[in-house]
């Protein structure tokens, strides 16, 4: 069994193989691997005996079930109004030179991935980002600097 | 006589500090379900979601409907841009949430609770989750037969209107289903499901706590009680306040703006834009006889001054929504698109003026033919800006 199935396993075990288990299976593979890659989702739908196009067809629903392969850290900078008045161009700009990707890439060291995401529920402390789950507020350009560098060395 | 509508009247019901909740759960679900009930409905809560449903009548069709099992669910998938209440209540007072729920189960009969929580706020999970294990072992103790599970959501907008999350609940995209049936019949499971959103439990809880009429007595006519406003953009004190039902949009402004406000987006993406010569006669509560024009709100207030190009405001808006919306039906998925490439043309000059009437007819299709809220309310937002700033639309 490769590492992916015996993860799938694990996960249908802890919650179970009825189709409401679908999601939380999803994410936890996600958890683990950044991404779902068509292999898991195959599997995914051998273990909960489901069609893998249903699989796939929920997973790419949902902007956080990633099914492209990710960085290790993914950054999501909040692209909705608040954030965008309070100058999220700037410090996706200082991001964006600072790993020296486009929105939607990945560094080719596999660390980082940036993407645009829609309100993260922090407008009064916009602008906004996550970086995995972690909260990142109230940003400038200087700012972003100094968080990833330490995400950096990690 | 319609009542008019009150000065600004900051309360602090919600995040204040009780640490009398095992005494408050027990008092309660030794009264009668009727009794709390009636309660409830005498205090005239209404939902806090946005939507505005009488909180009490919907315990009510769920205590009545005919089921062995029944499930109670805390809405906490906040999505709509600007707002940012849940999360203050979650982390704060989450066991207000919580005993809200069980006062719940105990009365319409259902032994299971769900908190859907957006992905977005993954953060809270570890601490909720730790809240609710303390809480369980309290319910165990006075024999009380209720868990609770936190769900979480993955990232999608959608999830906050209640049956596409019970879709995504069960494992499905989440995508709204015809209604009706309503939830109080056929809800998570096909099972009478009550499902509020954590404001709303919040409230029940100062209910419990204090008595309808205290409740009652805060607002004005048919919008009782306070209400969390998520205040952002240009502002100077941005944040969450909890303020009485029935301000004026002027006192609010005068409060909240920076002197040089130009609209105020009530009620997030989905809401109306009001633009400063309309701010005196809009007063914030739900539909009802208030003077003048009375605009609902989930809470969310995002102020503009003068700087802001409201092109951009609507443009945001609308990508936000052809993102967000599931595409399953094609007023909306369209729509949506055709909405955002119109305003653009025009904007560019490939299209002339008129156009933008022809765009604000495709919002009354949208209105009149979508399946659920999301694609009916881009008109309120599209209408509204559209109305009021045409010129910044155009050059
Ligand atoms: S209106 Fe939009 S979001 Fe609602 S069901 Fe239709 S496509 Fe989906
Ligand atoms: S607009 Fe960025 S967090 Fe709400």
């Amino acid at each position: 069994m490769d590492p992916i199935q015996s993860l799938i396993k694990e996960l249908a075990v802890k919650h179970g193989r009825k189709r409401e288990s679908l999601l939380p299976v999803l994410q936890g593979v996600v958890e683990q691997e950044r991404y779902l890659s068509e292999h898991s989702m195959i599997e995914i739908a051998r273990e909960l005996d489901l069609p893998a196009a249903e699989v796939y067809g929920t997973a790419t629903f949902y902007s956080f079930l990633e099914h492209r392969k990710m960085g290790r850290f993914i950054i999501r900078i909040c692209k909705t109004i608040s954030c965008s008045m309070k100058g999220k161009n700037q410090v996706l700009l200082a991001i964006q030179d600072m790993l020296k990707i486009s929105t939607g890439e990945t560094t080719p060291d596999g660390r980082f991935s940036l993407v645009e995401t829609n309100c993260l529920g922090l407008c009064h402390k916009a602008p906004a980002m996550l970086i995995n789950e972690e909260v990142y507020t109230d940003l400038t350009p200087e700012k972003v600097r100094e968080i990833l560098s330490d995400y950096m060395k990690k | 006589m319609a009542e008019s509508y009150h000065l600004l009247k900051r309360a602090d019901f919600i995040f204040r500090n009780e640490n009398d909740w095992e005494e408050i759960l027990t008092k309660t679900i030794k009264r009668t379900p009727q009794d709390i009930i009636n309660e409830l409905i005498s205090s005239e809560l209404k939902g806090r979601g946005g939507a505005g449903f009488p909180t009490g009548l919907k315990w009510k069709i769920t205590a009545e409907a005919k089921s062995a099992e029944k499930y109670v669910i805390c809405n906490a998938d906040e999505g709509e841009p600007g707002t940012f209440k849940d999360r203050e209540i979650l982390s704060r007072v989450p066991y207000k949430v919580l005993t809200a729920m069980a006062v719940c189960a105990h009365i319409i009969g259902s032994k299971k609770g769900i908190i859907y929580l957006r992905g977005e706020y993954h953060s809270l999970k570890e601490a909720l989750e730790k809240t609710i294990s303390e809480f369980e072992y309290y319910c165990k103790k006075i024999k009380l037969d209720f868990s609770i599970e936190v769900f979480m959501g993955s990232g999608a907008y959608i999830c906050g209107e209640e049956t596409a999350l019970f879709e995504s609940l069960e494992g499905h995209r989440g995508e709204p289903r015809n209604k009706p049936p309503y939830p109080t019949i056929k809800g998570y499971m096909d099972k009478p499901t009550v499902i509020n959103n954590v404001e709303t439990l919040a409230h029940t809880f100062t209910i419990f706590k204090y008595g309808a009429k205290k409740f009652y007595d805060l607002g004005v006519q048919f919008s009782r009680g306070t209400k969390l406003f998520s205040v952002s953009g240009d502002t100077p004190k941005p944040g969450i306040y909890e303020l009485e039902l029935g301000m004026s949009l002027q006192d609010f402004v005068n409060e909240f703006g920076d002197g040089d406000t130009k609209a105020v987006q009530v009620g997030g993406a989905s809401g109306f834009l009001v633009p400063r010569k309309k701010f005196q006669e809009t007063a914030i509560g739900y539909q009802g006889k208030l003077t003048g024009i009375s605009l609902p709100t989930g809470g969310s207030m995002m102020i503009y001054n003068s700087s802001r190009s409201m092109f951009n405001v609507l443009d945001n808006y609308l990508e936000f929504f052809r993102e967000e919306s599931c595409g399953q039906c094609t007023p909306c998925r369209v729509g949506c698109q055709q909405l955002l490439i119109g305003i653009k043309a025009v904007k560019r000059g490939e299209r002339p003026a008129q156009y933008l009437d022809k765009l604000l007819k495709l919002t009354e299709t949208m209105q009149l033919t979508a399946k659920c809220g999301l694609g009916q309310s881009v008109a309120n937002s599209f209408a509204s800006i559209v109305e009021n700033f045409r010129e910044e639309m155009i050059y």
